[in-house]
């Protein structure tokens, strides 16, 4: 047992940090340039020139076959590639919705000719796209969309709204799952399709969340009119299609998580006098480090094992499964926590060391959560798909669509 | 990036596994449980058949010369089985302490004779109420003389030699030392003591002048044991990861066939989310318990760390997945007809044996501060 690179693994980590030297800066080790991507307008023309830059060097998309400019490569490569990046001050997130969803479900449904027009701009960073999923009544039941498509000549209308749709208001395209038969249970009257957000009667507006970000919008259709010809997949078979782009969300191991974690946790435990001397010397304290801790390196050595077979060549097992399962409530719990330290400073925004970045992960920790499945929906799938147990009973299943009780 | 184990090891793996499912199905743990025996005894001629015991004892002495990325994955089907011989006690403990601390003569001596299953060892630590620490043990060695009462001692019914903790005069920490003493003496005296867990037998043994010798130096007992407890918190913790699969798998398939309320209460989130949950911290328990094997082979710096953590992940997943296996059976899962218990015993007996996960937390700690000033 090793964590160390196979010899093209590592040969391709010089060529890769090579690379890296020669066109961006290194990060220091300070833990504050680790920054989530902002809406800052000129961030995002820089991770265009960024994105560009890469997509030109072949690093774009590694795993993506030469023929839509990547370069064949395993997806340990993909990802060797991607932790080498994180130690480099450049812009990145704008793209990995379109590239890592978006394009691939071109791909499995686009004409020749609408590759041929939209996967190179969508890899040189020319044009950004985002994924029209969620909708106000439709979260964790993302079949249970209501956004309609109708039939109109040899196009469709789309009337509707999306929500939580991230980066919609720089996106250029989008791609959009509707509903054109309201008369058959949910999954079978759905179809998707793309779009250009600048067609007429579409209608992005930010939504500001709880940490003050406004990464996520809601969109709004009014008579929104697109031809056929930008339908991806049957008629009806929307939901496979959508199965098609969740697939492709995986993938996101390997990136170093940034942020703070027991590190900061035990200076802050040192720093900090209780009644007894400092809090560091607390049993109970300590416990807590203690558990957060073997969280934390369980979590780095659980994607380790998943990096293993890749590297291999192997399908990874269900294991990154747990990540997000316990890596959101240990963000909030930990965040909480920290705060507790600070005693009654540990609400104030400045003073405190460490204050702001604990309450930035106490805050994010509850949108973490959420995002991209809560942890309740995260538990099913584990139960369903890793341990073989029935789906809960749907009551909505062989109903029509427009027979169900609503919200 | 090879953070897993190779194929061979796999294999054998799946050797012990066949074994074990072929030879300690659940009707043995009950069979000990429910009886006298001091272990399954052909279970253990089976396991020495095999090699088992000289899996990790180097070649000079016999043994198979194996790395402990070997011992680590017997050690994962060993749990797995809850299988009711003395693995823990002569395998892991008794054969690493005479790894660590052994003279040449004592490995071998004894290292020889535990490769050929002619032998079964065992660590003596506690002396009843109390955890055990350097200033409290009040068995002494001195002139070759052993005297005391150690209990409660793991198989220790079944050993033939044991290795003891007693006091040798010094000062703090330095105030114990390792003894080894020979079982086959008529100085000794063995007492079988009621546990919650009877498919693991325990017993006192008390030393009037047993002949004894010194194992590693005078003075060295407690340092050599925090070591000890390192290595063996590995293979516990493989150990804990079998059975809190086992205990998750048991349940699961309860879940399927059990029907409430007109469907499978697997069906149901409370359940699912129930056994969701003992996946995640069994693959928390299992990282940490690989990165733990990793530093034991190459006797890695951070071997202090990645045991604790192991220890830690590992008797979490094992409690866990074993009472929730009880809860998932509702009351057919409480009673004596239940394999359910053999889990929830076991788990935790593995949990207090090497010092429980409170102990082990404060270490971690002390461990992360000492990693972190220097």
């Amino acid at each position: 047992m090793d964590f160390n690179d196979t010899p093209e693994e590592a040969a391709f980590r010089k060529e890769v940090r090579a690379w890296l030297d020669a066109n961006a800066t290194r990060k220091s080790d300070d833990k504050a340039s680790f920054r989530a991507r902002n809406d800052d307008p000129e961030l995002l023309k820089k991770a265009k020139a960024w994105q560009d830059k890469k997509a030109k060097a072949g690093y774009a998309r590694i795993t993506w076959p030469k023929e839509y400019g990547g370069r064949g490569g395993s997806p340990i490569l993909q990802v060797i590639y991607q932790q080498e990046e994180a130690n480099y001050l450049v812009p990145l997130g704008f793209f990995d919705i379109g590239l890592g969803m978006c394009i691939p479900t071109m791909m499995a449904y686009a004409s020749p000719e609408h590759l041929q027009r939209y996967v190179k701009p969508a890899l040189h960073g020319d044009e950004v796209w985002c994924q029209l999923f969620s909708e106000p009544a439709a979260g964790s039941d993302v079949a249970g969309i209501r956004t309609r498509a109708e039939r109109d000549g040899d196009g469709w209308v789309i009337n509707g709204q999306k929500v939580w749709t991230s980066g919609a208001h720089y996106s250029d395209y989008g791609i959009i799952i509707t509903r054109t038969d309201p008369n058959v249970p949910k999954h079978a009257g759905l179809t998707m399709f793309f779009l250009s957000m600048k067609t007429p009667g579409v209608e992005v507006r930010p939504i500001k969340q709880m940490s003050g970000g406004a990464n996520f919008n809601e969109v709004f259709f009014t008579d929104v009119r697109i031809p056929d010809s930008q339908r991806l997949g049957k008629v009806g078979e929307g939901w496979k299609a959508a199965l098609t782009t969740l697939m492709n969300e995986r993938l996101a191991v390997g990136m170093p998580s940034g942020g703070l974690d027991v590190d900061e946790l035990m200076e802050l435990a040192r720093d900090t006098d209780l009644e007894d001397g400092p809090a560091i010397r607390n049993q109970q304290v300590r416990s807590k480090i203690a558990d957060w801790y073997v969280q934390q390196q369980g979590l780095k050595l659980t994607r380790y094992r998943t990096l293993t077979a890749l590297s291999k060549g192997q399908t990874p097992g269900p294991e990154s499964s747990i990540i997000k399962i316990v890596a959101a409530p240990k963000m909030q719990d930990m965040g909480a926590f920290a705060m507790e330290l600070m005693g009654p400073a540990g609400i104030m925004k400045e003073e405190v060391p460490h204050a702001a970045g604990f309450q930035a992960q106490w805050i994010g920790g509850a949108g973490f959560r959420i995002a991209g499945g809560t942890d309740e929906i995260l538990r099913n799938i584990v139960a369903e798909r890793v341990l073989g147990m029935p789906a809960d009973v749907r009551v909505d299943k062989d109903v029509p669509f427009n027979k169900l009780t609503r919200s | 990036m090879n953070f897993d184990f190779s194929d061979d090891q796999k294999l054998l793996k799946e050797q012990v596994r066949k074994f074990l499912t072929d030879k300690c199905p659940t009707k043995v743990v009950r069979r000990v449980l429910d009886g006298n025996e001091t272990h399954a005894d052909e279970v253990w001629k089976g396991l020495v058949e095999l090699g088992v015991p000289a899996t990790g004892i180097p070649e000079e002495y016999g043994g198979l010369g194996l790395s402990p990325l070997e011992l680590c994955v017997i050690a994962e089907e060993m749990g797995r089985a809850a299988a009711p011989v003395p693995f823990d006690t002569s395998v892991v403990l008794a054969t690493e302490a005479l790894k660590l601390a052994g003279s040449d003569a004592q490995k071998k001596k004894w290292l020889s004779e535990l490769a050929a299953g002619k032998a079964i060892g065992t660590l003596a630590i506690a002396e009843g109420p109390q955890p055990p620490k350097p200033r409290g043990i009040r068995t002494t060695f001195g002139g070759g003389r052993l005297n005391g009462k150690k209990l409660p001692v793991a198989d220790g019914e079944a050993a033939t030699f044991a290795i003891v903790l007693a006091n040798t005069g010094g000062q703090g920490d330095r105030a114990v030392s390792l003894v080894l003493v020979d079982l086959k003496q008529a100085a000794v005296t063995k007492k079988r003591v009621e546990t919650i867990d009877p498919a693991r037998k325990h017993a006192e043994l008390t030393f009037k002048d047993a002949a004894a010798e010194l194992l590693g130096a005078e003075g060295e007992g407690w340092r050599t044991l925090e070591r000890l407890y390192d290595a063996a918190a590995v293979y516990f913790a493989f150990a804990q990861v079998g059975g809190a699969e086992a205990a998750m798998w048991m349940a699961r398939d309860y879940a399927l066939q059990r029907q409430a309320f007109g469907r499978a209460i697997g069906s149901y989130q409370a359940i699912k989310h129930k056994l969701a949950d003992c996946y995640v911290k069994l693959e928390l328990a299992r990282s940490n318990a690989y990165y733990g094997a990793m530093m034991l082979t190459d006797g890695g710096s951070d071997l202090p760390l990645a045991a604790a953590a192991a220890r830690i992940a590992a008797t979490d997943a094992y409690d866990f997945a074993s009472k929730e296996n009880i809860q998932t059976h509702g009351g057919i899962g409480f009673t004596w007809e239940a394999d359910t218990q053999f889990h929830y015993r076991r788990a935790r007996v593995m949990a207090l044996a090497l010092g429980g996960p409170m102990a082990w937390k404060d270490k971690l700690v002390s461990r992360l501060e000492q990693k972190n000033a220097a």
